[in-house]
């Protein structure tokens, strides 16, 4: 045992596969003690705000101290800011039209680009082709250049309880700046919002919970069943073998995700927790761990210790647990592992067909996927909302798989080579 | 050849004897659903309806037409009979289509799209694994990670990742569908052309994720044998490298047959996923309706087809597979 742990950590495969693995499970167990705002609340009004910091405008105008930073690149970024590649590009094509020779714009410098624009846009110039709705765009580009070179801040005014007029309460000059820190209400998202406005890392966090946990149930569900199916039909043989066999090979054809399929919609959406799902991805899983379990019974059932134990009088259950089980146990773990990591897979695929667990209580990795997938995010490039989802269910299955070639080099030494 | 022929009978009723199965279980399993199926459809065909013996009239007309007021056993028979005839019951979800209508519009799309992609995957797996098996040293070394992570990339992973390179950002193919939305099917170039370049993602992530699976089972089964005891002997005889390798990749790849029969299962599950990502018409799409409609006859005949197809096509590497295999051949003449 020593010796095999040993091999273990000297195997870079296991050693990888149980580093990622364990820093996921770490981050699900540690992330909530932290944060621990329910995963499936609302936080944002909209649907996929983009990662990053949401600073409160309201407290950073009236609570905070403004303070003054002397930074020379500020307007420039403002107007970048402002000024996107289209707007550019529009800018280009109206001055071109406007006769200004092509060598003389250069839309990637923007102080030049403005005043190449202020000098030789005129509103009321009709330039061929141009429609009206283009004109306006023209004129509100203009006007939002007009505000951003602007040097005069932005007054603050309140409208007064009594008699409704505005009243001046202060002026944010363009060089005043709050400390993020003394801002009282600011939320990070650093993975933004999915298509109902939540936090999608927190969700993302929980989900990764859940999903692991369907992962267990159904792998430990599939374990079982295969196991004691392919230890009773290895060891007793004759009829229960043959009863045994057949159904196993009639389930090794007949696909098992669409038996998931099947057992899923027939049990209805109101049923589908996400322990029933766990429980029914097990169930239909069991066939290879049987298959493999009973031929290595099989070659086991005639050696000298086991016909020694039976000859002691020892009961079926007995020879089987201490005489031919610790033989396949190491088969067994990696059966294991794999069922585990296919089952996080097999709930994914069952969810984005839309027969996942229900959706109200928990997330999973799978309704997640499942809802960025209604929500057309990828289409709208939306990445926050599903690529990290996608790289989560990759990684635990990378893990486990690469867990499990390090186990068979240490268990199958043919294989190392 | 008689053993070939008890060969291939055996094979055969096993065939016939899962098929069997599989079709009472698809029968029975969606309609063990809680909730009467045809009072969903009937109140939706009853809305704004105020006579209530006009919906009762037209509950029972469904009923009737479902058949769901005689008992399951006799829907049974029912159900088989007509199955024989190519009738398969209305969609309740796209009632007045028929299922047998709603499938035969998919299923060759998931034919045609489905059955080249695992094949070239298959191919091109092994022979990337045979390569790795052989070569060992670098070529193992940047192999080997890559095809652990293609395979366990999930299928819809692929999907959406090569649909947001190629069809989002980079705009080379379109983002869904199986043809253009704007063409009516038809034999014309331009239909045909718009067909090919909205099968191009579809295929190639099918292809990818079965280029992984298959690169790892080859170069175990591959380095299994290269270890044997026959190698080692030829070697010591002084034959050929060259000639050595086409014995053990021979050997090698007889195992890798039945691994392609046995994982077409789940081949085509993720394939059917990465078609719901495409939007593609094919069966795939067609599940996700029929189980957002609550559609039971349309999920049994659906993954009626499913399963059929698996496993003719199981049936049909076992019968190749008792072909080639010299270890079978030698046990059929005995």
């Amino acid at each position: 045992m020593r010796h095999m742990l040993r091999q273990l950590l000297q195997s870079g495969r296991f050693l990888i596969g149980f580093g990622i693995f364990a820093s996921i499970l770490l981050t699900v167990l540690i992330y909530p003690l932290f944060i621990n705002d329910p995963p499936l609340e609302i936080v944002s009004r909209g649907t996929f705000l983009a990662p990053g910091i949401y600073v409160n405008v309201y407290d950073s105008m009236n609570f905070s101290t403004h303070y003054t930073l002397i930074l020379d690149d500020a307007v420039a970024q403002r107007v970048g800011a402002r000024l996107n590649d289209e707007d550019r590009l529009a800018m280009q094509e109206w001055l071109l039209a406007a006769g200004v020779l092509e060598g003389e714009i250069n839309i990637e410098d923007t102080a030049a680009l403005i005043e190449l624009w202020n000098s030789n846009f005129d509103p009321s110039v009709r330039v061929p082709g141009m429609t009206n709705a283009d004109r306006n765009y023209y004129i509100r580009l203009t006007d939002s250049l007009e505000g951003l070179l602007a040097t005069e801040g932005a007054i603050v005014a309140v409208p007064n309880q009594t008699t409704g007029v505005l009243e001046e309460t202060g002026v944010i000059n363009q060089s005043d700046y709050v400390n993020i820190g003394e801002v009282p209400n600011f939320r990070v998202l650093p993975l933004g919002t999915d298509n109902f406005g939540r936090d999608v890392l927190t969700e993302l966090v929980s989900a990764t919970g859940t999903s692991l946990t369907i992962g267990f149930v159904a792998g430990a569900v599939a374990t079982a069943i295969g196991l004691l199916l392919g230890l009773v039909s290895g060891y007793v043989g004759g009829f229960v073998d043959d009863i045994i066999v057949f159904i196993t090979n009639l389930f090794t054809v007949i696909p098992s995700f669409v038996l998931l399929i099947l057992i899923s919609f027939s049990i209805g959406q109101e049923q589908r927790g996400a322990f029933t799902i766990a429980v029914v991805i097990g169930l239909t899983s069991w066939v290879w761990t049987a298959r493999a379990v009973r031929a290595q019974v099989i070659s086991l059932r005639n050696r000298d210790h086991v016909n020694l134990s039976k000859l002691s009088g020892h009961s079926i259950a007995y020879i089987l647990a201490m005489d031919i089980l610790p033989y396949i146990a190491s088969y067994v773990v990696m059966a294991l592992i794999l069922q585990i990591s296919s089952g996080i897979l097999a709930e994914a695929g069952l969810s984005i067909l839309g027969l996942g667990p229900r959706t109200t209580e928990v997330p999973t990795l799978g309704l997640m996927m499942n809802w960025s997938m209604i929500y057309q995010a990828h289409i709208l490039g939306k990445w926050w909302a599903y690529f990290p989802v996608i790289l989560v269910i990759a990684l635990i299955s990378f893990s486990m798989n690469l867990m499990n070639t390090g186990l068979d080099r240490v268990f199958n030494p043919t294989l190392r080579g | 050849m008689k053993g070939y022929r008890d060969y291939f009978l055996k094979k055969l009723a096993w065939f016939v004897v899962t098929v069997v199965v599989a079709f009472t279980l698809n029968f029975f399993l969606p309609r063990l659903m809680p909730g009467d199926p045809v009072a969903a459809i009937v109140s939706r065909m009853a809305q704004g309806m105020s006579n209530a013996t006009g919906v009762q009239a037209v509950y029972e007309q469904y009923t009737r037409l479902f058949a769901t007021d005689k008992p399951m056993l006799e829907q049974y028979i029912i159900y088989i009979r007509n199955v024989l005839n190519g009738d398969f019951g209305y969609s309740i979800s796209q009632y007045p289509r028929t299922v047998a209508d709603v499938i035969g519009a998919s299923v060759w799309w998931t034919i045609a799209l489905q059955f080249p992609a695992i094949i070239v995957g298959w191919i091109v797996g092994n022979t990337l694994g045979a390569l790795a098996a052989y070569i060992r040293k670098g070529f193992d070394k940047v192999l080997l990670p890559l095809s652990i992570f293609l395979s366990n990339m999930p299928a819809f992973g692929m999907a959406i990742v090569l649909l947001v390179i190629f069809a989002v950002d980079l705009k080379w193919f379109p983002t869904s569908g199986g043809y253009d939305y704007a063409m009516i099917p038809s034999t014309s170039w331009e239909f045909v052309w718009s067909v090919i370049v909205h099968y191009q993602l579809p295929f190639w992530s099918i292809v990818l994720i079965t280029i992984g699976g298959q690169a790892i089972g080859m170069r175990s089964m591959a380095i299994y044998e290269l270890n044997a005891d026959y190698v080692k002997y030829a070697r010591f005889l002084g034959i050929k490298d060259s000639k050595i390798i086409r014995y053990v990749f021979r050997n090698a790849m007889l195992p890798q047959i039945t691994g392609l029969a046995l994982s077409i299962g789940t081949m085509v599950s993720g394939a059917l996923v990465a078609e719901i990502i495409f939007n593609y018409p094919g069966l795939g799409s067609t599940i996700l309706t029929a189980v957002l409609g609550g559609d039971y006859p349309l999920i049994s005949a659906t993954t009626l087809i499913i399963t059929f197809m698996a496993l003719v096509a199981f049936f049909a590497l076992e019968i190749i597979y008792g072909l080639i295999d010299p270890r079978i051949k030698a046990a059929q003449s005995e």
